[in-house]
């Protein structure tokens, strides 16, 4: 009677591990390959949820089936016109074919360091065989605008590029992908996330960028001068101008003015000749008035019309 | 947030306890000890909360079941049901070449110094380089997608947007970067980005790509303060010279316009004068004529009797006189007669 209930013990016992070892799940990310004593068997499991195997005997391995991320570290290298630059890409991939990829590289880390030779060595490959304009430049049509403030400076110079970033990338991903399908891979695309200098090309650039700045500043400050300098002339002329303006509206008034008074003077002398004798005889005695005074003394003969009076009583 | 729950699918192992020997005595109370447990483990772990700004996505044995509105749900115990809770209307935000103090979200700024030094630092489109620092916010918006299509949605986004970034600022002169063409950098970046993010199936929108700091780098800050000072330099020269034109300008016109009035007053005077001095010799020559001998007469004696007082020495000299030179001298010594 006790017997039982320890049968349906160990009975059991023994369901629970057998459904144990041959239940197992697939997550949505992951793809599931079966082994067998090491080996593959059977389709890679992609379909997520509960899945039966037999147990004991398989293991399962769980791949990622969603788009991964490959970080290059950034490395120096030459570009055609012997520009050291640090470059830092970046790419994504998917296992494309679980059962290859499992059996070539088995683990991430593995495949992780194949993307690093393979990519990298593209990478390196492509920078060099390009001048450091195409790597910075990403649309080679955009038209840079002359620098607005540095006109006449050597800053204006600017490189043209003729094929660009984006055409780069694609060489790059051309170039590296057909090697990674015979691990199952699937190469989506490479970017190139960093590009910066070396530290002593970095240097270079500062100085001609400083000297850049020195040449723009010191055109700044001329162009000062030079705008002052056209106030300041002028200023010069536009006086001189209303000065002599002035003085010449003044002659024409004072000339205006004598002629006007000429003629009036002239019209009431000379009307007729008893006018012009009588203005003469006026204008003597003013003059008279004017030019005899204290300084003068005056000899008189009693001829004169003043005196023949004197004269006459005498007599 | 993260889909680190995505490795547990295999987490449903039961674990069974052994106890020997079997102490029959205790099995009584052994008999309730055991639902007990199991009734309390699963009373722990049937039921879980979505909070108001997220979203919960619920996998049963690995594989997508449903997605739960904000509130209080229930699941399946020990481990069959598993619950990743994504803040879908919460915004978030990515951080690049600079750190917000004490942000709540450690990973929306890359850690260390080093890396956002590198995250800011770009080469421009004419081969000068510039510092540029920028943010972006964006939320998740298919949380199947996020969860399940591209792992590492956050990183990837984070090299996307570097890569987008650097794309942009390579065609641009470092004038256009630093000074004139911010708004273009932002909207054909956001774009871009966008466009991306998109293809990439990260399951996110973009809601906005906002530049902050942008310097050129510091070896060459100094010169570029040069060049704006020489800027104010210029514009200040130009205002002094223009500040000297309008003191001495307008001051010389009021001044002509002086000198013409005076003259335009002259010559009034003038006319008058003379109209005047010809109105009255015109009324004295009527009076004249009417008599011209005594009239003439007249005026000569008036002349005379006005002169003749002024003068300094008179004499009256008889007409037969001849020699008048020594009376001038006697009168010269002892006085006039």
């Amino acid at each position: 009677m006790k017997i039982l209930p320890i049968v349906i013990g160990i009975v059991a016992v023994i369901v629970l591990l057998v459904l144990g070892g041959a239940l197992y799940t697939v997550h949505e990310t992951e793809t599931v390959i079966l082994t067998q004593f090491g080996r593959a068997v059977g389709e890679p499991v992609l379909e997520p949820g509960l899945h039966f195997k037999t147990p004991f005997v398989q293991d399962v391995n769980r791949l990622e089936k969603r788009i991964l991320e490959w970080d290059g570290d950034p490395s120096e290298m030459p570009t055609k016109d012997k520009m050291y630059i640090s470059v830092d890409t970046f790419a994504r991939w998917r296992i494309s074919d679980p059962k290859t990829y499992f059996e070539k590289l088995g683990s991430e880390r593995r495949a992780m360091s194949r993307l690093d030779d393979i990519i990298g060595s593209e990478v390196r490959t492509a920078v060099a065989g390009h001048e450091l304009i195409e790597v910075v430049r990403s649309n080679k049509d955009r038209e840079l605008p002359p620098n607005p403030t540095a006109e006449g400076t050597t800053a204006s110079v600017q490189q043209k590029a003729t094929r660009g970033r984006m055409a780069l990338q694609k060489d790059i991903l051309a170039a590296a992908a057909p090697k990674l399908t015979d691990l199952g891979i699937q190469l989506l695309d490479i970017r190139i996330k960093r590009v910066n200098y070396n530290q002593d090309v970095a240097r270079n650039i500062y100085q001609r960028m400083i000297s850049e700045r020195q040449q723009i500043a010191q055109r700044f400050r001329s162009e000062g001068e030079g705008e002052a300098a056209r106030i300041n002339g002028r200023r010069g002329r536009d006086l001189l101008k209303v000065e002599s303006e002035a003085y010449k509206r003044v002659q024409e008034l004072q000339g205006e003015a004598d002629a006007e008074a000429s003629r009036i003077y002239a019209e009431a002398y000379n009307q007729s000749t008893e006018a012009q004798d009588f203005y003469g005889f006026l204008k003597t005695l003013d003059t008279y008035r004017r030019i005899l005074g204290k300084q003068t003394s005056m000899i008189l003969s009693t001829d004169s019309e003043l005196f023949e009076l004197l004269e006459r009583s005498k007599k | 947030m993260h889909a680190s729950g995505a490795y547990n699918g295999a987490m449903s192992q039961p674990t069974l306890a052994f106890r020997n020997p079997p102490d029959w005595s205790k099995l009584k109370v052994l008999k309730w000890i055991i639902p007990a447990v199991l009734i309390l483990i699963m009373g722990l772990t049937m039921y879980y909360t979505v909070p108001y700004d997220s979203q919960g996505v619920v996998l049963r044995f690995g594989a997508y079941s449903t997605t739960e509105e904000p509130g209080l749900h229930f699941k399946m115990p020990f481990g069959i049901d598993a619950v990743e809770i994504l803040p879908v209307k919460r915004q978030l935000k990515l951080e690049f070449g600079f750190a917000t103090q004490g942000a709540t979200n450690r990973t929306q700024s890359s850690g260390s110094r080093v890396t956002r030094d590198q995250e800011r630092s770009m080469v421009t489109g004419d081969l000068n380089a510039a510092l540029v620092e920028w943010v972006v916010q964006y939320s998740i918006d298919e949380p199947r997608l996020f969860l399940f299509k591209v792992r590492a949605p956050e990183s990837t986004l984070r090299d996307l947007s570097e890569a987008v970034m650097r794309e942009v600022i390579g065609d641009r002169t470092v004038d256009e970067v630093i000074t004139t063409g911010r708004q273009e950098i932002e909207d054909l970046s956001l774009a871009r980005l966008r466009e991306l993010a998109k293809e990439y199936q990260l399951g996110v929108r973009i809601d906005q790509l906002q530049l902050k700091n942008v310097d050129p780098p510091g070896a060459v800050q100094d010169s570029f303060n040069e060049v704006n000072k020489a800027q104010q330099d210029r514009e200040k020269m130009i205002n002094i010279a223009n500040g000297e034109y309008n003191k001495v300008i307008p001051r010389a016109k009021g001044e002509a316009e002086q000198t013409i009035s005076e003259a335009e007053g002259y010559k009034l005077k003038r006319i008058n004068e003379a109209a005047g001095d010809a109105a009255a010799f015109q009324s004295v020559l009527v009076e004249y004529l009417k008599a011209p001998e005594v009239t003439r007469k007249r005026l000569y004696l008036e002349a005379m009797a006005e002169v003749i007082p002024t003068l300094a020495n008179t004499w009256i000299v008889d007409h037969g006189v001849t020699q008048l030179l020594p009376m001038v001298q006697s009168s010269a010594l002892g006085g006039a007669k």
